[in-house]
């Protein structure tokens, strides 16, 4: 589905390699998971398998179902069926959530030739993901992220991924910050939107959300690159034995 | 779109056309180039004007030889040749006013049709009463009739001068003086028409009021005068509107509009100003708009409001303002400049506080983008009379791309200790990560720009006329498009 091959990747203004080898295979109906310590990478990482322009992948590519994306504008991703929860969801002020996501929904139906939806219908809609998903309705009223806590804002980035149902989502620590109830309900809906044709990439600090949404892998990132792969009993190790240790092991 | 572009990205510019630039083949009598007195004395008998309108443009005309163009706003522009400038065309077919409708040149009435202002009865706007303007000269005004069975006089100015000679002198000038400034000094000369409004004691006016501007001619100056008067506990709301065709020569337009509101009076003034900025890859040609705005609270407890969504003209010069005179009387500015290209954009309010317990608020968003440049500029002054009056200013930038400029010049004048004036500022970019976060969720990126700078206006546009909201919000989209990308 989503295939990362040899990345290299720098910041636009900067020479610095963020990104040094990353590879990574995700296959359909799977979920993995990608841990490590701050700093290692895993944000750009994600934001550049958006489209962050900010970002120059100098060597290596990213395919999506077989599609070299490299060149690809982030819309474009995004209507192929990528999606990413953000670690830190920007506030856009005076731009309506609900109306924004009606925005998105309706980008996404005419890509792919479906009829747009009224803000009627739309609401109908709305209103069935806001239940389903345990988030207050007064979330649609309010500006897009703006004034959110940063609970607030991973549970908004959440209701946009179960409208616009993505084959592969990637959630950048969406854990972090959440209460224990929170990342419950979080970690529920996740597991209501999974299923056989699409795969998750979650990216994680802890391995507190993984007790909930049971990765099929685990990968362990340090540097700019994946320095070891494994069943999810890895995290469990990780979390116990820490990060040094690991490094240690390596070098 | 790769990496290299980067840099290029927010920087590239408008590729839109300016959508109203066609001209109207239209049969027209042009008064010669070039202003003097026998040109003016020609224009007023042409107008059929009574002796008092002619004194009232020979006197300014005499002040007028007098003054300076001013050239203390942040626009850059060469000294204009008022000799250069016709100041007078119309089309044959207007040399009478058309006694209806249906007597109106077909090509005018196909030119606002697809203004989108149609004159036909049938197809008028709901609700919408429209003067519409055409050079020197008003075509039409719809909806007269029905107005005038509810007391509502709304007819051209050239009409309110010869029918209703009394009010026009009682109140022509009385807000803007002809020695106010150079171009209100040169449109009281040589104005040749505009909008009349009279609203009599407690009527509300069943039906927003329009004027609709188009100039048509090359090399001719467009010189409106608006009038309204509000009597006690009378309320209108009125709109304006404006295009021009694409010309390579810049055109003058020195418009003044005073309204005058008596006691728990209210007028809300609308403008969404589109005159062609401009080519936009070179700059030349478009509008000198350099107009002269101004309210008189004269009533306690009235009020004046206005809103502007100014997204045309090469350059804009204008301070709509309000004076409060009656007590507890409240002025409202409300504004949306946006600036692309070659734009340049001087524009703000005064709020003169004269009165006890006057109030006045001002919201102004700037909008850069391109090589523009935006200036908001703001005068808030509280007399010694002006016991607890208050202000509240908010002015907030938001630059797109990195080669524009945005200034705000705010002056505030406190002269007594219980005026209160609040005032908030704020600039800021439009952050490719907000471009970033909407993209990533399908939204192309032009739409996402479009809702930003949307969301950013939004308290203004809340403002409109609910008909025209929608519309201004539309403009903005049509204006900011490829503006980065
Ligand atoms: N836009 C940027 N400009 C400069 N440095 C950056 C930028 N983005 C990331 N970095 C640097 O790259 C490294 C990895 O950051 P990040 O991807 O956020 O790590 P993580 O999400 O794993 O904590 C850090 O050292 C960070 O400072
Ligand atoms: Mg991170």
């Amino acid at each position: 589905m989503l295939e990362i091959n040899d990345l290299y990747v720098k910041c636009a203004d900067e020479d610095l390699d963020i990104l040094k080898g990353f590879s990574l295979t995700l296959e359909k109906g799977k979920v993995h998971a990608i841990m490590g310590p701050n700093g290692s990478g895993k944000s750009t990482l994600s934001k550049v398998i958006a489209g962050d322009e900010n970002y120059e992948i100098t060597s290596g590519n990213i395919r999506f179902n077989g599609e070299d994306i490299s060149d690809y504008d982030a819309t474009k991703r995004s209507l192929l069926g990528l999606f990413l929860a953000f670690q830190y969801p920007v506030e856009i002020p005076g731009v309506n959530n609900a109306e924004f996501l009606r925005m998105a929904y309706n980008s996404r139906q005419k890509h792919n030739g479906l009829p747009e939806a009224d803000p009627l219908a739309f609401q109908d809609i709305l209103l069935k993901k806001t239940n389903e998903l345990n988030i207050p309705e007064e979330f649609l009223d309010r500006d897009l992220n703006s004034g959110f806590s940063g609970g607030e804002k991973k549970r908004n980035e959440i209701l946009q991924l179960a409208v616009l149902e993505p084959s592969v989502a990637i959630l950048d620590e969406t854990d972090s910050g959440l209460d224990i109830d929170a990342l419950k309900q979080v970690s529920e809906a996740i597991n209501q939107l999974k299923n056989e044709n699409n795969s998750f990439l979650i990216i994680t600090h802890y391995q507190r959300i993984l007790n909930y949404i049971e990765p099929d892998v685990v990968h362990i990132m340090m540097d700019g690159k994946i320095v070891e792969s494994g069943p999810k009993e890895l995290a469990i190790e990780l979390d116990q034995k820490g990060y040094d240790h690991l490094v240690k092991l390596k070098s | 779109m790769t990496f290299q572009d980067h840099d290029k990205t927010i920087e590239s510019i408008v590729e839109k056309d300016y959508e109203f630039g066609f001209k109207t083949d239209v049969e027209t009598e042009k008064f010669p180039k070039g202003l003097n007195e026998t040109v003016i004395r020609k224009l007023s008998a042409k107008k059929n004007e009574p002796d008092y309108m002619l004194e009232f443009r020979l006197k300014a005309f005499e002040h007028w030889k007098k003054m300076e163009e001013p050239h203390w706003a942040t626009s850059v522009y060469p000294n204009l040749d008022y000799q250069d400038v016709h100041y007078f065309a119309a089309p044959k077919s207007l040399a009478e006013k058309p006694k209806s409708l249906d007597d109106i040149d077909p090509e005018l009435r196909r030119t606002f049709e697809k203004l989108g202002i149609p004159l036909f009865e049938q197809k008028q706007l709901a609700g919408v009463a429209v003067d519409a303007v055409f050079d020197s000269v008003s075509v039409a005004t719809t909806y007269k009739e029905k107005l005038k069975q509810h007391g509502v006089i709304f007819c051209s100015i050239s009409e309110a001068i010869i029918d209703y000679p009394d009010l026009v002198k009682e109140y022509l000038g009385s807000v803007v003086p002809f020695t106010d400034n150079f171009f209100a000094c040169l449109n009281s000369a040589v104005f040749t028409d505009g909008s009349f409004v009279y609203v009599p004691k407690g009527v509300s006016c069943p039906m927003e009021l329009s004027t609709y501007f188009r100039i048509n001619e090359e090399n001719t100056g467009q010189f409106e005068r608006t009038l309204i008067i509000c009597e006690d506990k009378a309320t209108v709301s009125y709109l304006e509107g404006c295009t021009a065709p694409k010309f390579d020569s810049n055109q003058l337009h020195a418009a003044v509009v005073e309204l005058v509101a008596l006691e728990d009076a209210e007028i809300k003034y609308s403008t969404v100003q589109n005159w062609y900025p401009g080519d936009k890859k070179t700059g030349q040609g478009g509008i000198y708009n350099f107009v002269t705005k101004r309210g008189k609270c004269l009533g306690d407890r009235s009020k004046i409001s206005w809103t502007q969504i100014e997204t045309g003209s090469a350059i804009t010069w204008k301070y709509p303002s309000c004076v409060l005179i009656g007590e507890s009387s409240v002025g409202e500015f409300y504004s949306v400049a946006l600036t692309n290209h070659f734009q340049q954009a001087d524009t703000g309010t005064k709020m003169i506080h004269i009165g006890k317990n006057t109030k006045s608020t001002i919201i102004s968003k700037g909008i850069s983008a391109g090589t523009s440049n935006n200036t908001y500029r703001g005068l808030v002054q509280m007399n010694k009379s002006a016991k607890n009056a208050r202000n509240y200013t908010q002015c907030d930038s938001m630059l797109i791309g990195d080669a524009c400029i945005a200034n705000t010049i705010p002056t505030i004048l406190i002269k007594n200790k219980t005026a209160v004036c609040e005032h908030e500022a704020s600039t800021s970019k439009v952050g490719e990560d907000q471009l970033f976060y909407l993209m990533s969720r399908g939204i192309s990126l032009d739409d996402a720009l479009a809702a930003i700078v949307s969301g950013f206006c939004k308290n203004v546009f809340e403002k409109l006329p609910d008909e025209f909201a929608l519309e201004a919000n539309q403009l903005l989209s049509v204006q900011l498009e490829h503006s980065v990308g």
